[in-house]
């Protein structure tokens, strides 16, 4: 009962009598990092928005850091961090700098960062006397990232953080995950980059539809691990593939056949992406 | 409280900040970011002097009844048209756009005390209204013969009717801005109220020359009262007459802008979003 930093039973939302979560259960453990994958609407955003204490849920317990997020105080809040999926106030008419932005949020809470380490740990020291209207998208983004981690949550949340990313900030961005998760800070992480679910959960728990489909360690998601693998190699008459469950024994024999190098040998299992897209029922 | 402190590591044994350092963060936001935007510094403080601009330069020389000129009258009017403007208009507008961004989401995310926020509004609030009184008084002595007050008395009623008159506009400004829906049409419904409500209650026109209806109306809302109070301050005694109650009546200012305040301050509290109705 002690470990869980998230722990979630029978999440229900409605929209207009519709559900948008439908009977969720979750657990996260502490120093755990965590991965909603799931496409457009399945109801990420608002599952991670109700376990912030945004949205009223409709039915279902929900517990985070020992706490209904429905009835948190300031107490409460000091614990977590929340990169929220869409906020404008940054872009729209925010004339303060990148420091002044972190150094005002780092006030509310009772054991900040210094700011500038924040401002440092998402890479936009260069920019930090810059006004955050002047930045570009990404590095707005990142000022967000910021914004969530400055008051050294025990708990943060990250509704698809690296949109607008370049593949650099996406590295780096994954190195400050690495970073937290290892001075062990529980991550619950919704993306639609499954390399990036891939490289830093623990766990993904993939939903669709208000459901989620199924949870596990991102290598044996979906039986990946022991499912059929695929052997590609080019043969006289052209490209062929064969898949089998004895992978091994189809190299060997090739070998065999062609006496030394098999052209263009591959064995692959299917990827995240091929076991994702499988799971919330896409024809692909 | 349900919260585990023992077992959580960090964030444990660290005093929240106070209330006190947290209000001067918001302040400090407020203020700077007020002074960053061109077009909110140039509305509030540049439009009450360009009015006072042109409606000196147009009737200034003008005698009222009493032996008053215009000029003086019309300062008096500003000056409680410069103060609704910085509270009631500036609040009802500005909260629903950052309601919209999501600014108010994101503070409510954190632990920083809800009652900081409102702090920071009022210190701005104040500060704008300073100011533009300051500026308001210097652009009347310097081109239109402006007498100041000139007795304690009446720099005494100038404070109170201001201090009083501007707390009744923020708390109803921060409770019509619950009623607007969202931040694109917050000036649209806001400004015409302004503008109707500085017509009704003695900014523009003389007010006792307004229609006996007219009045009535108008003497339903603070800024009549508070033009009212800015006349006590800014005209000669003799003039009282001249006011449909034939009186300052200061006792009924400081009664209808108390009960305002406690009617905003009910309706603010009870209302307040932090959130879009249509963010789930
Ligand atoms: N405020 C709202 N009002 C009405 N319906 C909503 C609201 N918020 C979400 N929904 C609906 O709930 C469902 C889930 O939305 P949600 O934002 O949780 O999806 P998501 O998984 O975060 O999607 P995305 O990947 O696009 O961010 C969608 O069908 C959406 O239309
Ligand atoms: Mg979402």
């Amino acid at each position: 009962m002690t470990d869980a930093a998230i722990r979630v039973t029978g999440l229900r939302k409605l929209y207009q009598g519709r559900p948008a979560v439908d009977g969720v259960d979750l657990e996260v453990h502490r120093g755990e990092v965590f991965s909603l994958l799931g496409p457009n609407g399945a109801g990420k955003s608002t599952t991670v928005e109700i376990l912030e204490g945004f949205r009223r849920r409709d039915g279902g317990d929900v517990r985070v850091l020992g706490t209904d997020p429905a009835h948190a105080d300031a107490a409460w809040k000091a614990r977590i961090g929340i990169v929220l999926q869409r906020v404008d106030d940054l872009a729209q008419s925010s004339e303060l700098t990148v420091r002044e932005w972190v150094g005002s949020m780092a006030a509310y809470f009772p054991d900040p960062r210094p700011p500038d380490e924040a401002i440092e740990m998402v890479g936009l020291t260069g920019k930090r006397d810059a006004r955050a209207s002047s930045l570009s998208g990404g590095q707005r983004r990142r000022l967000d990232v910021a914004l969530g981690i400055v008051g050294r949550p025990e708990l943060l949340f990250l509704d698809e953080p690296t949109t607008g990313f370049d593949p650099e900030a996406r590295r780096q961005f994954w190195g400050l995950i690495q970073g937290l998760a290892e001075a062990g800070t529980t991550i619950l992480l919704t993306t639609h980059y499954l390399d990036e679910a891939e490289h830093l959960a623990d766990r993904v728990a993939v939903i669709s539809a208000g459901r989620i489909v199924e949870v596990g360690p991102p290598a044996t998601l979906g039986g990946r691990a022991h499912a059929a693998a695929t052997v590609r190699w080019l043969d006289r008459d052209g490209p062929r593939a064969v898949t089998t469950d004895v992978p091994t024994q189809v190299v060997r024999e090739l070998a065999a056949r062609f006496d030394g190098e098999v052209p263009e040998l591959v064995v692959e299992r299917p990827s995240l992406e091929d076991v994702y897209l499988r799971m919330i029922g896409s024809p692909a | 409280m349900t919260t585990t402190a023992g077992a959580t590591g960090t964030g444990t044994g660290h005093r929240p900040p106070s209330l006190l350092s947290v209000s001067r963060v918001r302040a400090r936001v407020e203020l700077l970011t007020f002074l960053r935007e061109r077009e909110a510094v140039i509305f509030t403080f540049a439009f009450p002097i360009i009015l006072l601009v042109i409606f000196g330069s147009v009737f200034g020389r003008q005698e009222l009844e009493g032996g008053v000129s215009f000029a003086q009258y019309f300062v008096a009017g500003m000056i409680a048209a410069g103060l609704f403007g910085s509270s009631f208009q500036n609040l009802a507008i500005a909260i629903p756009i950052e309601r919209d961004s999501g600014a108010l989401k994101r503070l409510a995310g954190t632990p920083m005390p809800r009652s900081a926020y409102f702090v920071g509004k009022v210190v701005l609030v104040a500060v704008i209204a300073l100011v533009q009184n300051a500026l308001l008084l210097l652009i009347g002595v310097l081109f239109y013969d402006l007498d100041l007050p000139g007795s304690a008395g009446r720099w005494l009623t100038y404070a109170w009717v201001s201090v009083l008159g501007v707390t009744a506009c923020t708390l109803l400004g921060v409770a019509a801005a619950s009623a607007v829906r969202n931040g694109k049409t917050a000036p649209a419904v806001i400004s015409p109220i302004a503008i109707v409500l500085q017509f009704i209650s003695g900014v523009f026109f003389v007010f006792s020359d307004l229609p006996a209806w007219m009045q009535t109306i108008a003497s339903v809302f603070p800024l009549k009262w508070m033009t009212q109070g800015m006349r006590s301050v800014f005209l000669p005694d003799g003039y009282a007459t001249q006011e449909p109650a034939g009186a300052w009546e200061h006792g009924r200012i400081a009664l209808v802008l108390a009960i305002w305040s406690v009617v905003g301050l009910v309706v603010a509290v009870r209302t307040f979003r932090w959130r879009n109705k249509a963010d789930g």
